[in-house]
């Protein structure tokens, strides 16, 4: 019962081998079902994430929400589903039908892909690659281009802007998440996700809270959704890149930004909250998928309560917040960590002292960026604009 | 076997999507057509036990290069139409230049003695790629680096408003 998942694995395996396929088969099989499974379970996750978000958003908004199909309706997730599914597939006049029908499969793959190397608990882990950080941030890279081909393909003016958007923002916070990961990487001194989890004693948010910020804000960029929602402004650019989109087209769309956010809190998780670890989950793998799983939720909670909080950020307060806070406070930080494990590792310090003095020195380092920056901010002046006349009824002289 | 077959494909995609790029007539189709043929390089990579090398290749070529490429189409008015002239007086000049180089390259992958290693490529490649670069190879990285800060400071330079 301890480790459900191996005991599967060997029965298989075993049924496999004694029916008489090769080792190599066999083997293959195996990994295409282990996909197959991480797949199926990130579907599986988004049906039941959509209903808690809806129902989540509504409480925080003061109403309901989804109360109608089932018991606190719970089974809106799957009418929408049925519908969706049945609903028409509309192509705009002068769309580019190639690049419009990949687009989604491209954003909701470049998803899907990044779990492939998930630890998930001790000894379930996907491919265990020795280049696992960097893959995770190559992959990403598929979902701006989706985002480009939808925008680009649809033929609509909104879309296209709503594209553009996406570069401006998508890439230049890629900047601050990358740097960022690099702590992680540096502390643990491995880019094999399974080694950055194993090292973390205690977890990495305490040795790197300020990295663990800046991952967080850059990664919730990321996503795409509130507050830096700008790449589909409902009031400004009618849904963005997927605005001529419709029936399941959509909602590739739609379950990729769902999956997304929680792939960041399953990201937020492995870097910085010990993925796996917790009490017993060595002796009982089958908790530290449990672990896993919780909390990606918890920090998917926390995402959905930011985003359901904040209002959407103007493009240029978006674009200052990346290159005059989080880029330069992300290189400090990897820096000042660097020379901090280096000249700690000469000295044998206890475990906990190494933990304080890190902790306090991202502290630090939070305080005065904050502190410089909220100096800068009162020296950029306002422009100031003459004020403008409310509307005036036809006829009358507006002066 | 199965390595054959998979490099025989991505060798297809590859020079099929490289192909593409140059005889599309709309050159945003070209522009995700060389993004299947980087995608396709990077496989070839990792058939080559270059995992590093192959990431690299996805984010720097696919992650920058072809999303910079891309961007830049799509903000140019008139150009992702269907109607690009593709050629210009200087063809025969440039198609002479590209045997030529075709020419030169064949000509060394068949006379050079290429050095092949029989022992069972490290698992761990990234490690001792790391410790290279910052031992032996550290001034070639530093210049590389310094080169990457001017490109950076001169586009700052060309791309900042005129006072």
């Amino acid at each position: 019962m301890a480790d459900l998942i191996n005991l599967i694995e060997n029965w298989i395996k075993n049924l496999l081998l004694g029916w008489g396929a090769s080792a190599g088969l066999t083997g293959f099989i195996l990994q295409a079902l282990g996909s197959v499974l991480v797949v199926m379970v990130c579907f599986a996750i988004v049906i039941v994430l959509i209903w808690v978000e809806r129902k989540l958003a509504g409480r925080l908004q003061d109403r309901f929400g989804p109360n109608r199909a089932g018991p606190y309706g719970i089974f809106q997730s799957f009418a929408d589903m049925i519908k969706i599914f049945t609903k028409e597939y509309v192509t705009p006049a002068g769309a580019e039908k190639g690049l419009y029908n990949i687009a989604p499969v491209l954003a909701m793959a470049s998803v899907l892909a990044i779990w492939a190397v998930f630890p998930f608990a001790v000894n379930v882990i996907g491919a265990d690659i020795h280049v696992g950080v960097l893959y995770i941030v190559a992959v990403g890279a598929f979902g701006i281009l989706a985002i480009l081909m939808a925008g680009w393909s649809s033929n609509n003016k909104y879309a296209l802007l709503g594209a553009s958007r996406s570069v401006a923002m998508l890439i230049s916070y890629e900047i601050p998440m990358v740097i960022a990961l690099l702590v992680p990487v540096l502390l643990s001194h491995s880019m094999k996700l399974s080694v950055i989890v194993e090292a973390q004693e205690p977890w990495f948010i305490f040795v790197a809270p300020l990295a663990a910020l800046i991952f967080s804000i850059s990664s919730m960029a990321e996503i795409g959704k509130a507050p830096f929602d700008l790449l589909e402004a409902e009031s400004e650019l009618v849904a963005g890149y997927h605005t001529e989109y419709s029936g399941m087209k959509f909602g590739m769309f739609y379950v990729a930004e769902f999956l997304h956010q929680f792939t960041v809190g399953a990201l937020i998780t492995i870097f910085f909250l010990g993925g796996w670890t917790g009490p017993m989950a060595v002796r009982w793998p089958i908790l530290g998928v449990i672990y896993f799983y919780g909390k990606s939720l918890f920090i998917y909670l926390v995402i959905s309560w930011i985003r359901l909080s904040l209002p959407r950020i103007r493009i240029d307060e978006m674009l200052d917040l990346n290159w005059r806070f989080l880029i330069p406070v992300s290189f400090v930080n990897l820096v000042a960590v660097a020379i901090a494990d280096r000249v700690m590792m000469e000295f044998t310090l206890a475990r906990w002292i190494y933990v304080l003095v890190m902790f306090g020195m991202n502290m630090f380092i939070l305080w005065a960026a904050l502190a410089i920056a909220e100096k800068n901010d009162q020296a950029v002046e306002r422009e100031e604009f003459p004020p403008r006349p409310v509307a005036v009824p036809p006829g009358v002289d507006s002066k | 076997m199965v390595p054959i077959i998979i490099f025989g494909l991505s060798a297809l995609i590859t020079l099929g999507a490289a192909l593409a790029v140059v005889t599309n007539k709309n050159i945003l189709h070209s522009a995700f057509y060389l993004v299947l043929a980087f995608a396709g390089v990077a496989s070839l990579y990792v058939l080559l036990e270059a995992p590093f090398i192959a990431v690299v290749q996805v984010l720097i070529y696919i992650g920058a290069i072809a999303i910079l490429i891309v961007f830049a189409i799509m903000l140019t008015r008139r150009i992702g139409s269907d109607d690009l002239i593709q050629r210009n007086a200087q063809w025969i000049w440039a198609a002479m230049g590209a045997a030529g180089l075709f020419l030169v390259l064949g000509w060394i992958v068949y006379s050079v003695n290429w050095p092949v290693v029989t022992q069972i490529v490290p698992e761990d490649t990234i490690t001792i790629l790391g410790q290279e670069l910052l031992s032996t190879y550290v001034i070639p990285f530093e210049v590389a680096s310094v080169l990457l800060l001017a490109a950076l400071v001169g586009s700052i330079i060309i791309g900042r408003e005129r006072e």
